[in-house]
Formats: structure tokens, sequence, C-alpha cells
């Protein structure tokens, strides 16, 4: 894996270049994401993240001074390969549904003794000057699910519960805007300013976006998961602050998880 | 009194939703969901910036459309919403519906205001050309709306027309209901002045829009 960093940097160089090719617009912005996609496939530098996530998983921490090898995302102790691809799922210890940042702060919490808040404290990254630990273990997990097809259960009542209350919440309107996130996302084909919106509504856009997720952002030189990218679309929505790994939050994750189901798992990827 | 009346609608939509369903315990029926999803929504939000919980809270027209889930409201409830909300919008009490379309082009490409992440002391745009074709020399612009280029060419510089154009701006449920497009004027977003000034963006002559 770290082999691929010095590639990775060449490619962030190639992406600027094409990135400003599309702002002096040649070509279609879509074909050339696209492009430069294909370019960095196996040059991703969400595999900075992947590597730091993984020696992360690894270490004795916290006040336990316990690894997480021995959590349980959902296929038993300490197995990574193809968990998240499940999730979120009903755990029974905690008896709830969890989506992977809320299974990881469980394991945080119970086996390496850290207080709920001080595992949730810092979900999303900045660049260099403060980097998550958070999104380093979900790029190390998702990574372990490239390639194997979705499959988010439906089994348990709460698990059924959990969709049906994330279809709501994506459809509620409210804010200054009336905005909910079918405004942006409930139609095909549809843009804001150049920006393509996938229809999170149909099959087909929500493999699509689920799948892609986490994500490196190029505009923003930063590792992005799937919790940031719901908490950014509700302020763009005028809502206040989405709380990071809340019951909404993975109430939406197990609605837009599970209509993805039956796609290969593609992330983490590498977006504008 | 139309909050009444959407209310019973709301309901008839809920009810419809079930009938013919197999019997479902009470907390599962789409009416308990939708309640469930209300309380999980509240408790899952802080407040931040200029955003307040507040903002969670709906309204009747929210309420009626969310619930639809995205599909087109049955006519007879379409007319009521809209009716209820052709009812609401404040004219200018001078009477005069156009402003500076200079300044209407520069709300409507304006995309702050309103996020916990913008300064509450403004700018506060529009972003009309997040959705819509506008003037022509703008090709950074959505497709959510249609193409409002040429539009009071097309559609006539009369009264008429300035009067659907001001009303649209100020609360766009008032002749499409459940609409995308927000409700400029009815919640806030804009000053009556800004709403002139993007209406003769739209219906000024010399608008580059009408060129
Ligand atoms: C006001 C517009 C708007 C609203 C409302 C909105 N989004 Fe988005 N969403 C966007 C834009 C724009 C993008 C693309 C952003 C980018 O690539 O930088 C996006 C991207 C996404 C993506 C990633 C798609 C991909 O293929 O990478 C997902 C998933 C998503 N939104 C889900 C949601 C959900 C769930 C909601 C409601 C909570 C929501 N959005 C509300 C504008 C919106
Ligand atoms: C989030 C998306 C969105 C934004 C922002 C938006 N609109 Fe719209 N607009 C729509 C949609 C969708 C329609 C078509 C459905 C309808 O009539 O409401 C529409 C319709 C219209 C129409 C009616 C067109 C016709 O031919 O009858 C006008 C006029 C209009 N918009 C003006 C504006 C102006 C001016 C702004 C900015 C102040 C604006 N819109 C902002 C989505 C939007």
């Amino acid at each position: 894996m770290r082999s691929h960093h010095r590639r990775a940097a060449q490619g962030v160089a190639a992406l600027f270049i094409l990135a400003a090719a599309t702002a002096l617009g040649q070509g279609s912005p879509v074909d050339e994401i696209a492009k430069y996609r294909a370019a960095l496939q196996d040059g991703n530098p969400a595999e900075l993240w992947e590597a730091r996530g993984e020696d992360m998983w690894k270490q004795a921490r916290g006040p336990k001074k316990a690894s997480l090898e021995r959590c349980d995302l959902g296929l038993g102790p300490g197995v990574v390969k193809g968990a998240y691809s499940e999730l979120p799922k009903y755990f029974a210890d905690a008896d709830r549904v969890q989506d992977l940042e809320t299974r990881l702060v469980w394991c945080m919490v119970t086996q390496q003794g850290y207080t709920e808040a001080d595992a949730k404290k810092n979900p999303f990254g900045a660049g260099n000057d403060k980097k998550a630990d958070m999104e380093a273990l979900v790029a190390y997990v998702t990574s372990e699910s490239r390639g194997i097809r979705m499959n988010v259960p439906q089994s348990h009542p709460k698990e059924q519960e959990a969709y049906r209350i994330g279809e709501k919440i994506f459809y509620y309107r409210g804010g200054p805007h009336d905005f909910g996130c079918a405004t942006c996302h409930g139609d095909d084909g549809k843009r804001i300013r150049l920006q393509d919106l996938p229809n999170l509504t149909k099959v087909d856009g929500a493999r699509k976006a689920y799948t892609t997720w986490p994500a490196y952002r190029v505009s923003q030189g930063e590792l992005r998961s799937f919790q940031w990218r719901l908490n950014d679309c509700f302020r763009q929505q005028r809502f206040p602050e989405l709380e990071f790994a809340s019951d909404a939050s993975i109430a939406l994750t197990m609605f837009l998880a599970r209509n993805a189901n039956g796609a290969e798992f593609d992330a983490p990827a590498i977006k504008r | 009194m139309h909050t009444r009346y959407l209310l019973s609608v709301m309901t008839a939509i809920v009810v419809t939703g079930c009938a013919g369903g197999a019997a479902t315990p009470p907390s599962a029926t789409d009416a308990g969901i939708a309640a469930k999803a209300e309380a999980m929504l509240k408790a899952s939000f802080k407040a931040r910036g200029q955003a307040g919980l507040d903002r969670l809270d709906q309204d009747e027209t929210q309420r009626v459309c969310s619930a639809l889930a995205n599909k087109p409201p049955p006519r007879e409830i379409a007319e009521k919403i809209e009716r209820a909300n052709l009812a609401m919008i404040k004219w200018p009490a001078d009477g005069k519906l156009l402003g500076d379309w200079k300044n209407g082009e520069k709300i409507a490409q304006e995309g702050r205001g309103k996020q916990y992440s913008d300064d509450p002391a403004g700018p506060v745009g529009a972003n009309c050309y997040a959705c819509h074709q506008i003037a022509p020399q703008e090709v950074s612009y959505g497709t959510i709306g249609p193409s409002l280029y040429r539009f009071a060419k097309v559609r006539g510089y009369g009264p008429e027309i300035q009067k659907y154009a001001y009303g649209k701006v100020f609360n766009s449920d008032a002749y499409a209901a459940c609409t995308t497009m927000p409700r400029f004027g009815h919640n806030g977003i804009l000053t009556e002045q800004q709403m002139k000034d993007v209406v003769a963006l739209l219906m000024d002559p010399e608008s580059p829009v009408n060129k």
C-alpha cells in the first residue's frame, strides 16, 4: 500500500492540471472528472488515510491501552474484511442500529476506555493542521470492503424502522429555503450551477453515490466520510448542524446504504 | 383557517397511504414513522450560527409536501396549497414591482445566505443561477428549474406578467404547489427591494435576459 504514495502525489498534480483544464471549459466537467478518476485509480491519496487508519486500528490506545483488533464490526471480533458493506446494522450488545462511525465510537468506549465525548470529539479533519483519527479509521475499514457487494440487512425490526425513518428524513422539508434532500437529489440529470446532482431516489443514483464514499476531496485536500457528506449537505440545506453519529445520521445512512444493495463497493474514491 | 384545512388534507394523505396495507401495529403506521422521524431529527441537530433548531419546525406547506415524498400533489391538494400561499403574499405598498436589473443580477449570482457557515450580517443572495439559466452571459447555471432566458420577451412585459414574476419570487408555492423553488419573500430570505431587483432582471427590456 505504502509504495503507492509517491504515485499518489504525482496523481494529485495531474489532477490539478485537469481541474484547471475543466475550469477553462475544455470538455464537459463530467468527462474530465471521469478521466481523472481513471488516471488515478491506483494512486489515490486516500491511501495515506487508509495506512494511518490501519496503524491506529492495531495500536494499543486509550486509557485501557487496547487496540481495536477485538472490535466487532458485525462479522465477529476483529473481522474488518467485508464489514462495511453490511453496515449499518443492528448490534445486540448496543441494542441499536449503528453505522461504521457509531460502531467505532462504541468500541473506543467499551474496549479502549475513552469517554463517548472524547471518541466523538474530532470527527472531521482539516488538512495537516487537524488530522482526524476517525476519518483515518473509516478510510481503513471501508477500504477493506472494496470490490464487495453492498448487502445491508433488513431482518431486525430496528433495521426496518431505521430504514423507514431514514426515508422520512430524506423527504423532510424545512428551513428558510423549504429544502429537503429530494430538492437537490430527486430528479434525473439535474445540476446546481455546473455540479451534477445524483438522483438518490433511484437505485442507480443511490448505488453510484453511496459506493463512492468515503472520498478524497481534491478541492479540500482531505479524506471525507459519509458522515461528513451528510453534515455538509444539511448545511447547504440551511438546517442547523447535524450532530456526528446522531440517530438521524444513522437512519439516513441506513436508507441510502440499503438502497445501494447489490452494487460493488468502490471506495475510498477520489472526487473533485 | 387554511392551516386546519391543510392538516386534514395531510391526514387524508397519510390514511390513503396506509389503506390496503396489512394490519400494522400503531408504531409502524406511516404517521407513526413520520412522528418518530421528526422527533429523531430534533434530537440530532445542534443550533449553530444563525441556524437555530426552530428551522426544523415545519409549516403546513412543508409538512404536506414532505409527506408526498417527491410525488406531485393531487390536484385538489395542489389548489389548496396554492390558494393558501397566494393569500399570504405581501405586495409592495408603493405598487412598483420592478427595481434595478443590475442589482438583480448580483442578487441572482450571490450564493451566500442563511447557511450556518455564512456571516449573519450578510450578504444574503438568491442564487437563482444555482437552478436557472437567466442572462446568457452566465454559462455556469443549474438545471433544477426551467431556463428564464428571454423571460419577458417570450411572456410579455405587461403588468400581469410583472405581477406573476414578483409573486413567484415572493412565494413560489402560490403558483406551483410543492415546487423545489424557495419562497424568497414568504420565508424572509430576500427583502422587498431585492425581490424587485431580481424581477427587473427578468422583466426589464434593458436586461440582458431580454436582449
Ligand atoms: C441545496 C442543495 C442540496 C441539498 C438540499 C442536499 N444536497 Fe447532497 N449534494 C449537493 C451537491 C451540490 C452535491 C455535490 C457536491 C460536490 O461534489 O461537491 C451533493 C452531493 C451529495 C452526495 C454525494 C454524491 C456523490 O456521488 O458523490 C450525497 C450522498 C448527498 N449529496 C446526499 C444528500 C442528502 C442525504 C441530503 C439531505 C440530507 C442532501 N444531499 C441534500 C447538494 C445538495
Ligand atoms: C432550488 C431551486 C430554485 C431556485 C434557487 C430558484 N428557482 Fe425558480 N424555479 C425552480 C423550479 C423547479 C421552477 C419550476 C417549477 C415552478 O414553477 O415552481 C421554477 C420556476 C420559476 C419561475 C417560473 C417560470 C415560468 O416560466 O413560469 C420563475 C419566474 C422563477 N423560477 C424565478 C426565479 C428567481 C428570480 C429565482 C431567484 C430569486 C429563482 N427562481 C430561484 C427552482 C428554483
